[in-house]
């Protein structure tokens, strides 16, 4: 029972213990080394004491103290000791030289804003990518090096070195630890959604046969961009992806077939989606779009709306999903949201005009090489009627296709078209 | 936090050797940002010293021959990156070169 409420304990508030010590100690090891000390200690007592009321606010004051006990050691001067044993919540119990006695004496609700601080200083557009995923994974999410390691197929020392990097950078080049201000935010912002976008199709896209550390990578994003969307209720777009990536995740069961082939969403078992999943995706969505500022992933998220909510794939309102991607392709033009919008719009007013869209397409040379360009184009020829132009053009996205499953699919389709 | 701000850019760059900051200077000297700074002869002028074996040798042009070189350089002074970053973005060679922000180092206080 101990241990079940520390790994819980251990999801719900890693991040914002790591994120606290971080503000207070400005030394982003000691930190997660305090954090980790806290859950350790949290394992013994508990079994001993019982489970304080305030999980959260305990682990928080247990790694405090263990800061203090090693700056102590590491005869930090006294002004550093005492701001950090202040920390900022003004009720805390003073440091007493070992772990809290009492259940959730101190308050930590007056510090909300540390994870939001983390997560804007983990994603700084000063850091590369990797470095910003990785960084994240780590003092947000509580993942170990080896395992963020092994969700990214690099082996454990260049994670190590990759982690180790990024905080020096952030130390040496003083990026700061701070929600950015106003005037910079909207320019931000969206590097944080990118990373935790990222996160979530990394899990996604990873097979059934996949490692579990990657598969779940996919809930740690959904788990992190809650906290982000409870944390920025002024940023639709934050509720935005919240609500794409739920109405992704009520799909998965039905993505692929008890041989690991893909499903075409046409033909998944719709019975099979979480409709609880939906339902909120859905109700985030809708309340985010009153606010009328729409963005990439309110609109992401309305498309992937009007297919979770349509009973059979029939049903599908394709005029809107077309009218959707027409949106996004004016906010976001790139290719890949054109070739999408030519789906659905060969969908609503008929193969011919999709095919038309995507030979404009195919002749701008954009795409060239992409293989789900061939892929809807046979799609897009097949529904015409046209099954030796569509075999043909299968065939050339079978030799671009990247993945097995891709493969498989296709293979299947060509069959299914000469047989 | 002081910055070395490396104004790069490629040979096109040097059209712009003469045109002054902009008033970008005046700026960050009046916010007390900018602590100095110069542009610099084109590489073409510049030799390279390296000391092997007590021996002092030289070469002809800049250190590495990259596309991108350094044209100009500034010292200022920011409370973080982000303000780094700002007053980098405002001077006016970032729109035609690239400009590298460069923390010093941690210096002993009164050092610079």
């Amino acid at each position: 029972v101990t241990e079940q409420a520390v790994a819980q304990a251990f999801r719900d508030e890693w991040g914002q213990v790591v994120a606290t010590l971080i503000r207070v100690t400005g030394d982003w090891d000691l930190a997660e080394e305090c954090a980790q000390d806290a859950f350790a200690i949290a394992l013994e007592r508990w079994a001993r004491d019982g489970i304080p009321d305030r999980p959260g606010a305990w682990l928080t004051t247990t790694a405090r103290n263990r800061a203090i006990d090693r700056l102590r050691r590491e005869a930090v001067g006294a002004a550093k000791l005492r701001e950090v044993a202040a920390m900022s919540y003004e009720s805390g119990p003073p440091y007493d030289g070992g772990v809290p006695s009492d259940n959730g004496a101190s308050d930590d609700s007056a510090v909300p804003d540390d994870r939001l601080r983390l997560m804007f200083t983990c994603c700084h557009p000063a850091l590369a990518l990797e470095a910003r995923v990785a960084l994240t994974l780590r003092t947000l999410a509580g993942l170990t090096t080896a395992e963020i390691a092994r969700a990214f197929l690099v082996a454990e020392p260049t994670m190590s070195k990759r982690l180790a990097r990024a905080k020096q950078k952030i130390k040496n080049a003083a990026i700061p630890y701070r929600v950015p201000p106003a005037h910079v935010l909207p320019g931000r912002t969206p590097a944080v959604l990118a990373v935790l976008y990222l996160l979530f199709n990394e899990g996604y896209a990873a097979s059934a046969g996949a490692d579990l550390v990657r598969r779940g990578l996919s809930a740690e994003a959904i788990r992190l961009a809650r906290v982000l969307a409870q944390l920025m209720p002024d940023e639709p777009e934050a509720a935005g992806l919240l609500a794409l990536m739920l109405l992704h995740d009520a799909r998965s069961a039905s993505r692929l077939d008890d041989a690991d082939d893909l499903v075409t969403l046409e033909d998944q078992d719709r019975s099979r989606w979480d409709g609880e999943k939906i339902a909120e995706g859905v109700a985030l969505l809708d309340e985010a779009l009153r606010r009328r500022e729409p963005g990439p992933y309110q609109i992401q998220a309305a498309i992937a709306a009007c297919h979770a909510t349509a009973r059979e794939a029939g049903e599908t309102d394709w005029a809107q999903i077309a009218g959707l991607y027409s949106r996004l392709s004016q906010l976001t033009p790139t290719p890949v949201v054109a070739l999408n919008r030519a789906v659905a719009v060969g969908m609503a007013k008929g193969p011919a005009t999709g095919l038309q869209l995507v030979d404009e397409l195919a002749a701008s040379g954009v795409l060239t090489g992409y293989h789900l360009l061939a892929a809807t184009r046979a799609d897009l020829l097949r529904r015409a009627g046209r099954p030796g132009e569509a075999v043909e053009a299968y065939g050339d996205a079978l030799q671009q296709a990247t993945t097995d499953a891709e493969r498989t699919f296709l293979r299947r389709r060509i069959q299914e078209l000469t047989s | 936090v002081k910055y070395l701000l490396l104004i790069c850019g490629d040979e096109s760059a040097e059209a712009h050797a003469n045109d002054g900051c902009e008033g970008w200077s005046e700026e960050m000297l009046s916010r007390g940002v900018l602590e100095g700074g110069a542009g610099l002869a084109p590489p073409t002028d510049a030799t390279a010293v390296r000391v092997r074996d007590h021996e002092v040798l030289l070469t002809d042009g800049p250190f590495a021959e990259t596309k991108e070189q350094v044209g100009g350089f500034c010292l200022i002074d920011c409370e973080d990156l982000d303000e780094a970053i700002e007053v980098a973005s405002k001077h006016p060679a970032a729109k035609y070169g690239t400009i590298e922000i460069r923390p010093l180092l941690g210096l002993p206080p009164g050092t610079l």
